[in-house]
């Protein structure tokens, strides 16, 4: 029988896919009036919004990874990246603007955790666009009130012996955890050292991988 | 609403669309500018009180900050926006629709 497939699946037994073209919403449409005003007030341009589009799609978390890596193999980088955070990262590239950039070292008996409890602030330039979970309500709350409770939900269970430390982060500073190097890398080189280096680690929800 | 109580951290994860991706373009554009500070989208969200942030989605509440804030900075008026948005709607009813100023 080919009619006898349940309402969600298409004609050819697929599962329908959410797609770009479901009704137009109210914010859509305030967002591409506000877009066309701005241009027409020649406030932006197209070209700019399409740029600045694409420069935040290219921005992802292998550049944070990078930086860690460093502080792991360059006694001198870890010094300048503890000392002035978005000036280290500002010399390989990674341009954080007017922000503080605030380093924080994890160590065996210490782990540090990174959340936004205001809205989403977030290293943007280190590990490109905060993942959904950070911008939630649940995360914010309940980061700040039973972190290691948390953590225990992204898999990391820390013994009662390791200090947490809570870093809220502002609209002018921003922080990125730099994970505890794992066992037996002795011998990696930055690349695959850096390939180690999760996107979570940074935040403080996970830990580096083991090679 | 840092130490509320709430659920579990939701795992789900979305990528964003186009329109979202250019609100924040709009908003990262716009404070460059000069027209506001993420102090003033902050207020703005504030402002909204707690049920939008279960209504409304990240960008929804963005949006509609960064639109307040530039009203505020003079960028256009009110009346500019209504008849803007009356415009962009009678294009079509999908975003790809409303989005083609040329039709």
């Amino acid at each position: 029988m080919p009619h006898d497939h349940a309402d969600h699946l298409s004609p050819s037994g697929h599962p329908y896919r959410p797609d770009d073209d479901h009704p137009l919403s109210y914010w859509q449409t305030l967002e591409i009036a506000v877009r066309e005003l701005l241009v027409e007030k020649e406030i932006t341009t197209a070209a700019d919004i399409a740029e600045q589009i694409d420069a935040m799609d290219a921005r992802n978390p292998t550049m944070g990874a990078q930086v860690v890596a460093r502080y792991w193999t360059e006694p001198e980088f870890a010094t300048a990246l503890l000392a002035d955070g978005a000036k280290a990262t500002r010399e390989m590239g990674f341009d954080i603007g007017p922000m503080k950039l605030i380093a924080l070292p994890n160590r065996p008996d210490l782990h540090n955790i990174v959340v936004c409890t205001l809205c989403s602030c977030y290293p943007r330039n280190l590990l490109g666009l905060p993942p959904d979970w950070y911008k939630s309500r649940a995360y914010r709350s309940r980061t700040v009130r039973e972190p290691r409770k948390v953590l225990a939900e992204f898999g990391v269970t820390l013994p009662e012996s390791t200090e947490v430390r809570v870093h809220d982060s502002t609209a002018d500073m921003r922080y990125i955890v730099i994970p505890n190097r794992p066992a037996r890398t002795e011998g990696l080189d930055q690349a695959a050292l850096a390939a180690l280096v999760t996107r979570d680690s940074m935040i403080g929800t996970g830990i580096a991988r083991t090679p | 609403m840092g130490g509320d109580a709430a659920g579990p951290v939701p795992t789900d994860q979305h990528d964003f669309a186009l329109w979202e991706k250019r609100v924040d373009a709009l908003m990262v554009l716009c404070s460059g500018k000069g027209l506001f500070t993420v102090d003033g989208l902050r207020r703005v969200l504030e402002d909204m009180g707690e049920e939008s942030f279960e209504t409304m989605t990240y960008y929804e509440r963005w949006i509609a900050s960064v639109n307040q804030n530039l009203i505020e900075a003079g960028a256009y008026t009110t009346a500019e926006l209504a008849t803007k948005m009356t415009q962009v709607q009678a294009r079509g009813d999908t975003y790809g629709e409303a989005s083609d100023a040329s039709g």
